[in-house]
């Protein structure tokens, strides 16, 4: 990775819209440049795809229930955690999954339209797979930053005056 | 209410009296006027002060630190601002005698030249230049002289603009690399011409380094780290620019022991101290705060490449600026001088910018424009420029 991919990848993913011309002037490269250079770090799955930050509350009628689960499982033999965890992330409501250190094993994070949508996946799909010794779910209450963004804040305001020396 | 206002017996200092206003102040009234308009008037981060800063801050308040520090400032912050200076511009200062923390480098430019100038002194200041240096020239009682930069030497100082304008009155110069407005950065090579020329004439350096974090291209190197020049050099620097903490007013001042007495004698009696808990916070963003910083500084350096570029699309000639957060496009091939095109932009496509010539000799045919603000307004106020340029053009 070369120190323009570095800086390429932060920009992009702070602003995923970011135009090719304007990302050539900021990283000083010809646009061409730039372009061939998004699309081998896609090829390389290094950018997986552009995504916008959401806040579903505010979105009438669209809002969402989202549930972080705890999952404790018992690892299988050669293939460690990964086939269990597999068995979990290819459902389409998993979110996220993550292998954790600590107390439990799998994180995995749930989005459902209702609570007993979510309730329903949880006991019927998770916990009933063989590997899965436990299942502890909380469902979050509130959003107040993702993905490095504020979600209630007015730090974005501009205090400054308007002209200063 | 009305208040009653003096008409009689007003007896004001003829020195005070014969300073002019400063000349952005007209033009903030102007854009203050108005609403809608992006502003790329602004002398400062577009950033807030990082949150660890603010809070630790917060948390000097919850502990009662409110009284008053000792008059050069809290001894661990001078040991923190010694240990920075020394990695980061290899130059040593004794945080119990060569350090004191001011309010903002601005009181530290005043202290400064309050501690050397005696009246009739000359000050060379090489210009265009932040507003205050000459007016505080002249409050000392001493002379201001105007040291002119232009494009065509990328608003660098040279040896012979200087040398030609010595006299035996000549006591010290007055140097801002990376410059506000020009945003001009001077490397080792073209500083050590200048030192050589101010070892032969026996001259102190005020050196306001104050952006040296803001360098983009090249290290900074401080005046200070010359060979010979640490003890004819008072520098000026503090937290607001690259720490984002305008408003805490927090600046430091480096210099040899005698001339660090001195300005704490004038310091101690005009300021006592710098507010304490933005002293606190200044400590916290020594300790724990470089690495946002740098952040910071990544995201200035991409915007100055974006807007520099897109200013020479739009048909403004503009030098390169290695440093600080400005671009300073000539807008002579408009044909309007900067006062009428700041003053036109302003109002026909609502953009702020300020005026070249309100930063002293060399500034006219120039304007200011702030890169700290957000790519999006960056963006739009490039658009604004270019049909703005466009029309004047046509």
């Amino acid at each position: 990775m070369t120190d323009k991919e570095r800086e390429l990848l932060l920009l992009i993913e702070k602003e995923g819209r970011m135009a090719s011309d304007k990302l050539a002037k900021m990283l000083e490269l010809p646009i061409n440049e730039v372009r061939d250079m998004l699309s081998d770090l896609e090829e390389q799955k290094v950018i997986l795809g552009y995504s916008a930050i959401i806040d579903w509350t505010k979105a009438v009628g669209t809002e969402m229930v989202t549930a972080m689960i705890d999952v404790k499982v018992t690892p299988q033999r050669g293939r460690g955690f990964d086939e269990v965890a597999e068995r979990i992330y290819r459902f389409k409501e998993v979110k996220a999954c993550y292998l954790m250190s600590g107390t439990y094993d799998l994180s995995v994070m749930i989005e459902g339209r209702t609570m007993s949508e979510i309730a329903n996946f949880v006991s019927e799909k998770l916990s009933t797979l063989e590997s899965v010794i436990s299942t502890t779910t909380h469902f979050r209450l509130k959003q107040y930053k993702h993905d490095g963004i504020i979600f209630v804040d007015d730090d974005e305001d501009d205090h400054r005056m308007v002209v200063s020396p | 209410m009305t208040y009653v206002k003096a008409e009689h017996n007003v007896k004001l200092s003829r020195n005070v009296e014969g300073i002019a206003p400063s000349g952005i102040r007209r033009f903030f009234d102007l854009a203050s006027s108005m609403d809608n308009i992006i502003s790329l008037g602004v002398g400062e981060p577009d950033y807030t002060t990082p949150w660890n800063v603010r809070e630790a801050s917060i948390h000097s308040l919850e502990r009662g630190l409110t009284s008053y520090t000792a008059n050069a400032g809290l001894m661990e912050l001078r040991e923190e601002i010694s240990r920075y200076m020394e990695e980061r511009f290899q130059t040593t200062y004794d945080p119990a005698d060569e350090i004191i923390v001011t309010v903002g480098a601005s009181e530290g430019l005043d202290i400064a030249l309050r501690a050397v100038v005696d009246p009739g002194d000359e000050v060379l200041v090489v210009e265009p230049c932040f507003v205050s240096y000459a007016p505080l020239v002249s409050l000392t009682g001493g002379v201001p002289v105007p040291v002119p930069t232009s494009m065509e030497n990328n608003f660098q100082v040279s040896v012979e603009a200087i040398r030609e304008r010595l006299t035996p009155d000549t006591k010290a110069i007055m140097l801002s690399f990376p410059n506000n407005p020009t945003g001009a950065v001077m490397g080792k090579a073209e500083l050590e011409e200048i030192a050589a020329l101010v070892k032969e004439h026996d001259l102190v350096v005020f050196s306001d380094e104050i952006y040296a974090e803001l360098s983009y291209d090249e290290e900074h190197v401080s005046t200070a780290a010359l060979e010979g020049m640490w003890d004819r050099t008072v520098l000026i620097s503090g937290f607001s620019k690259s720490f984002a903490m305008t408003g805490w007013r927090v600046g430091y001042v480096c210099a040899p022991a005698p001339y660090a007495k001195a300005m704490l004698k004038i310091h101690q009696y005009a300021m006592m101290c710098a507010s304490t808990m933005a002293q606190y916070a200044a400590l916290e963003a020594m300790k724990n705060g470089r690495q946002e910083m740098e952040e910071m500084i990544v995201s200035y350096r991409q915007r100055r490449n974006y807007f520099v570029e897109s200013l020479r699309e739009a048909g403004l000639e503009c030098h390169s600026p290695g440093g600080a957060f400005y671009a300073f496009p000539s807008i002579r091939a408009t044909g309007m001088t900067s006062e009428e095109f700041a003053e036109k932009l302003l109002i026909e496509q609502r953009v702020a910018v300020v005026p070249g010539h309100v930063f002293g000799a060399g500034g006219e045919g120039h304007v200011r424009c702030s890169y700290a603000a957000s790519m999006s307004q960056l963006e739009e106020a490039v658009d604004r420029i270019a049909a703005f340029v466009k029309n004047v053009r046509n």
